[in-house]
């Protein structure tokens, strides 16, 4: 399976998504911003970093890149996306996710091992993990407050979206604690914290994350995808 | 600040209005006029010998470069006399050690070999006064700067640290250089992807009008990697690329770095010098990086030289003074931000993140191409010559000629007189040794609750919580852990260790001494995570050059870390110099920050700080002696200073070091914590807050041996001690080898789980009581958020 990992201008974590694909038994396929090509990725990893340097708005400006726009066209014919931190940031600027991402309440950029709820296993990148199951992975974002108007919400709660949630002290201000979000076809999802470093032991709190990445094969070989 | 004998107001030149330049031609012309040389810092005989190196007066712009390149901050002019017994040591450093050293002392950054054709280059530099006046900017171009350094030798940069030093913790100004400062550092380098592995946090009056921020970089390359910046090959092109040159920073070298500024009594500084301190764009700079290396990778560089400090005087005259011939450069190609700058402004910017390239001109479309594809702008401002002068012409005039190395590498040379301080007697006789003691247990154990939430030895996470220790994914080992372990090869696990500490209360009571502690506890830390030391770098920050008592402390500094050097078999491989800290009389301690780099082969085998789980015995490696002058105890319980600080013990560093080895390569032991600041409670209250595990501790068989009471055998930072954490199944391999390897060993106990009345986690110490970790994690952690929020 075939997965890009776009490099932004100011992307820092795209060699890790790169290796969480590559440690699920994917190949990763590195896209470039400026290339509207996705070279046929059968999905696309939006890492974390400060594309653009952040200048405007968190990935207010990455969303105008060429690869986004074939992104946004392959996402809405089916292709799944992730988008971790800077990569969710893209996603809700691009209108694939509901929502938007504030500046921590703390005005701090904060980074630490943070406990998630996965709340659902029914999108394309959690369907290995058991509903309910608590996971330890990275936390690092200076504008990670998740915020949309209470009927989106609720909606999203509703309709099961809400795909990862903090547990404990809620560590940005995120509305109803909530980690990450997907798309109603479950197949686009973005999430501040960092899967893609706990996928290796000894590297990151843990190996949590890389049920994330093993999900989409998963799905892939058993074609759920199809 | 006009150089210009015939200065135009900022609006004329902005209107276009095409002022006549201070060219070689007007200054031969008119070689009477008064220059601004002592307000650009120049001594008259410095300025004289300008004068006699040209023979004629130098143009405006000339006197910009002499004037910055001749500062302290660039030339190094009274430290060098001192320095040059680093390179002396190499030498012997590297016949006693096993070291390979690839590049060394005046290359940007040392480079040693690691192994499997593995190269690293490291290097820590000071951005002190910047950080003071500017604290958020002057923090994050300290990163910048430091990071542009890694990057020009042809590495990748993997990882930065950084030690920082702050006025009292209750001082109404300390918050808003704390604030400023740890936010420039982590919105700098959180930004540029690069993790933050560790450092060091203190606070001390001493520092309050000039606060400490020496930053440090490694990075890794293959050894067929490494480039050297210079100016060779006639013909080939000099290329600017990066950020557009402005007005930052102008003078930034020569007024602040070498300039002791005074601060009126409510903390505020006098006339704003603010202009001085760069900006910096951490966007741009990770722009660079990634350029940089494709520029490296493709061949299409000779060379690449970091623009920091001085601009492109630097610049210019370092990469000519390098090569073998001379240098043309047209300064009106320089692409601005503010278009009304001069030549000597130009000259003098200290904009960051900006590189200069030595291309060959068949190569240049090549280095054209990955310039764009990064969206870094680049211009060709001239070429390598033949004439071995350093040329540079503003719209067809030559407004500089003058031979490059008499700018970079032969300015003036001070001999600085030198002496002991007369208080240094008394300071040394006043013994932390005779302060009264704790009585009986209670007392003992407020004093331990006291210690671990005090400013000095309280938890540092609110700190490094703000930096990004995971980005790159190669992070083995982090603060709080005694040194930060980063894997480089990512099939093989080799990668290197990193420390970098300092003890500025031990210098103040003996340099020589304090020097030798601080390479002593990098070296541990080094050591006790189970890799092997090979190479030192150094920030030695001091008061003015100018005070024979603060030149005294830094030659002993450097005398201290130079045979220490040898006798580790660590050569000192590159390092950095602030003097002017100081303001008003007062100047800070002298601080001597050692960074000590060592190599795993195997990152997994590293050692942490902190037991996971009960049941394993604890032991003390290393002697207690009674030492409890210059220490945290002193400091925090007592507020006192004086007496001679611990005796230092190089040989036996040397075996704490190779038995961790030891036990790193076996796995012999769980967890291994250095003792150093707090002494042997601070270390154990450490090793059960990590992992929540506790501990019960009796510390009479260490007592009886050492000859020590409780007090000392608590709070006395003696050196080369480690406490570790052994596993049952293999204490007896464990204490065969400290036997046979002549280390010092006591069992002091075992870790534990629970303990508590209701089955917590507890830390009890025979003679002093039972801590629950919750409330040593409160006490412990609760006081950082408490002062900053």
């Amino acid at each position: 399976m075939r997965v890009g990992v776009v490099t932004f201008p100011g992307s820092l974590d795209d060699g890790d998504a790169a290796r969480a694909v590559r440690l699920a038994g994917a190949e990763p396929v590195r896209l470039w911003h400026a290339d509207a090509d996705l070279h046929g990725v059968e999905a696309v990893v939006l890492p974390g970093g400060f594309s653009y340097g952040d200048y405007l708005r968190c990935g207010a400006i990455a969303r105008f890149a060429p690869v986004m726009t074939s992104v946004v066209e392959a996402a809405r014919a089916g292709t799944p996306v992730l988008g971790i931190c800077n990569g969710f940031q893209v996603l809700c600027e691009s209108h694939l996710l509901p929502g938007a991402l504030l500046r921590n309440e703390a005005q701090r950029f904060v980074c630490r091992d943070q406990r998630l709820r996965v709340e659902t296993s029914a999108t394309t990148w959690t369907s290995e993990f058991a509903a309910g199951q608590e996971i330890v992975v990275p936390l690092k974002n200076g504008e990670g407050g998740y915020v949309a108007d209470e009927d989106t919400l609720d909606r999203l709660e509703g309709e099961g979206r809400v795909v990862f949630r903090y547990v404990g002290p809620n560590p940005n201000g995120s509305r109803r604690d909530i980690a990450g979000v997907s798309d109603p076809t479950g197949r686009v999802v973005g999430l501040m914290p960092h899967p893609e470093h706990a996928v290796e032991r000894g590297y990151g709190p843990s190996t949590d994350g890389l049920a994330v990445f093993t999900s989409l094969v998963a799905g892939a070989l058993t074609g759920v995808l199809a | 600040m006009s150089l210009d004998p015939t200065p135009a107001s900022r609006t004329e030149r902005a209107a276009g209005a095409r002022v006549a330049v201070d060219s070689v031609r007007v200054a031969e012309a008119t070689p009477d006029i008064v220059q601004p040389w002592a307000e650009l810092g120049l001594r008259a005989e410095e300025y004289d010998r300008i004068r006699d190196i040209l023979r004629r007066r130098p143009t405006a712009a000339e006197l910009a470069m002499y004037s910055v390149m001749w500062s302290e901050h660039c030339s190094y002019k009274s430290s060098k006399v001192h320095l040059r017994r680093f390179g002396d040591a190499t030498p012997a450093a590297l016949a006693k050690g096993s070291t390979t050293m690839l590049a060394g002392i005046g290359e940007n950054a040392g480079v040693v070999d690691i192994g499997d054709g593995w190269a690293v280059t490291f290097k820590a530099e000071s951005h002190n006064h910047p950080s003071f006046v500017e604290p958020y900017q002057g923090a994050a171009t300290g990163v910048g700067g430091i990071v542009r350094d890694i990057i020009a030798m042809g590495a990748r940069p993997i990882a930065v640290m950084d030690s920082l030093r702050f006025g009292a913790v209750d001082h109404p100004d300390t918050a808003r250089v704390v604030h400023g400062v740890v936010a420039g550092v982590g919105g700098y380098g959180n930004c540029l992807g690069l993790p933050n592995i560790g450092g060091e946090v203190y606070f001390d009056p001493c520092y309050q009008g000039n606060p400490l921020v020496n930053a440090l970089c490694v990075g890794a390359m293959r050894h067929e990697d490494l480039h050297l910046a210079n100016a060779t090959g006639l013909g080939n092109v000099i290329v600017l690329f990066g950020a557009r040159t402005g007005g930052d920073g102008i003078g930034g070298v020569s007024v602040l770095a070498s300039e002791t500024f005074d601060v009126s009594a409510d903390g505020s500084s006098g006339p704003s010098k603010r202009p001085a301190v760069q900006v910096g764009d951490p966007f741009r700079e990770k722009l660079l990086i990634e350029c940089c290396l494709d520029l490296f990778h493709a061949g299409v560089v000779e060379g690449i030289q970091d623009l920091g400090g001085a601009g492109l005087s630097c610049a210019t005259s370092e990469l000519a003074s390098a090569g073998d011939g001379g240098m043309r450069v047209a300064l009106e190609q320089v692409p601005l931000r503010d278009p009304s700058l001069r030549p000597e402004e130009i000259l003098m910017s200290e904009s960051q993140e900006r590189m200069m390239a030595v291309v060959r001109p068949d190569r240049l479309e090549e280095f054209l191409t990955i310039t764009d594809r990064w969206e870094v702008e680049a211009s060709v401002l001239g070429e390598v010559t033949d004439t071995g002068r350093l040329e540079i012409t503003w719209h067809g005039e030559t407004v500089v000629d003058v031979p490059p190395r008499t700018v970079a590498h032969e300015g003036p040379v001070y001999e600085r007189p030198y002496a002991r301080p007369d208080w240094l007697d008394a300071r040394q006789a006043d013994r932390a040794e005779d302060l009264p003691r704790a009585g009986d247990a209670d007392a003992l154990r407020a004093q331990l609750l006291d210690m671990v939430a005090s400013p000095t030895l309280c938890s540092r996470a609110w700190v490094t919580d703000q930096y990004d220790r995971y980005v790159l994914g190669n992070t083995r080992m982090a603060t709080p852990d005694d040194a930060g372990v980063v894997r480089v090869d990512e099939t093989t696990g080799r990668g290197i260790a990193l420390a970098l500490d300092g003890n500025a209360r031990f210098a103040a009571l003996d340099p020589y001494v304090g020097a030798q502690l601080a390479l002593s506890e990098a070296y541990r830390n080094v050591g006790v995570s189970g890799a092997v030391p090979i190479a030192v770098t150094d920030c030695l920050n001091s008061g003015s050059p100018e005070e024979p008592g603060a030149m005294w402390q830094f030659a002993e500094v450097v005398r201290g870390l130079a045979d220490a050097s040898v006798e580790l078999g660590t050569p000192v491989t590159g390092g950095n110099v602030s003097f002017y800290n100081s303001t008003g009389d007062t100047a800070i301690h002298p601080t001597p920050v050692v960074g000590v780099l060592g190599v795993l082969d195997d990152v997994d085998r590293r050692i942490g700080s902190g037991w996971a789980e009960a049941g394993l015995a604890l032991y003390v490696l290393g002697v207690t002696r009674e030492e409890l002058s210059g220490s945290a105890w002193a400091g925090v319980v007592h507020d006192h200073l004086g007496g001679l600080p611990p005796r230092v013990d190089l040989a036996a560093e040397q075996l704490l070091a190779s038995v961790m080895l030891a036990c790193s390569r076996d796995g012999l032991v769980d967890a291994a914590h250095d003792l150093s600041d707090g002494g042997l409670a601070q270390t154990l209250v450490e090793g059960c807050l990590r992992h929540g595990t506790g501990a019960r501790v009796w510390l009479d068989g260490l007592r009886e041996r050492d000859g020590v009471d409780l007090t000392a055998a608590l709070f006395a930072e003696s050196a080369a001690r480690a406490v570790v954490a052994v596993p049952r199944s293999e204490e007896i391999r464990f204490t065969d080898v400290a036997t046979a390897r002549g280390l010092p060993h006591v069992r002091i106990g075992v870790t534990d789980d629970a303990g508590g009345p209701d089955g917590s986690p507890v830390l009890e110490i025979g003679g002093v009581g039972m801590l629950t970790l919750a409330e040593l994690r409160a006490a412990h952690e609760g006081t950082l958020p408490a002062l900053f929020g």
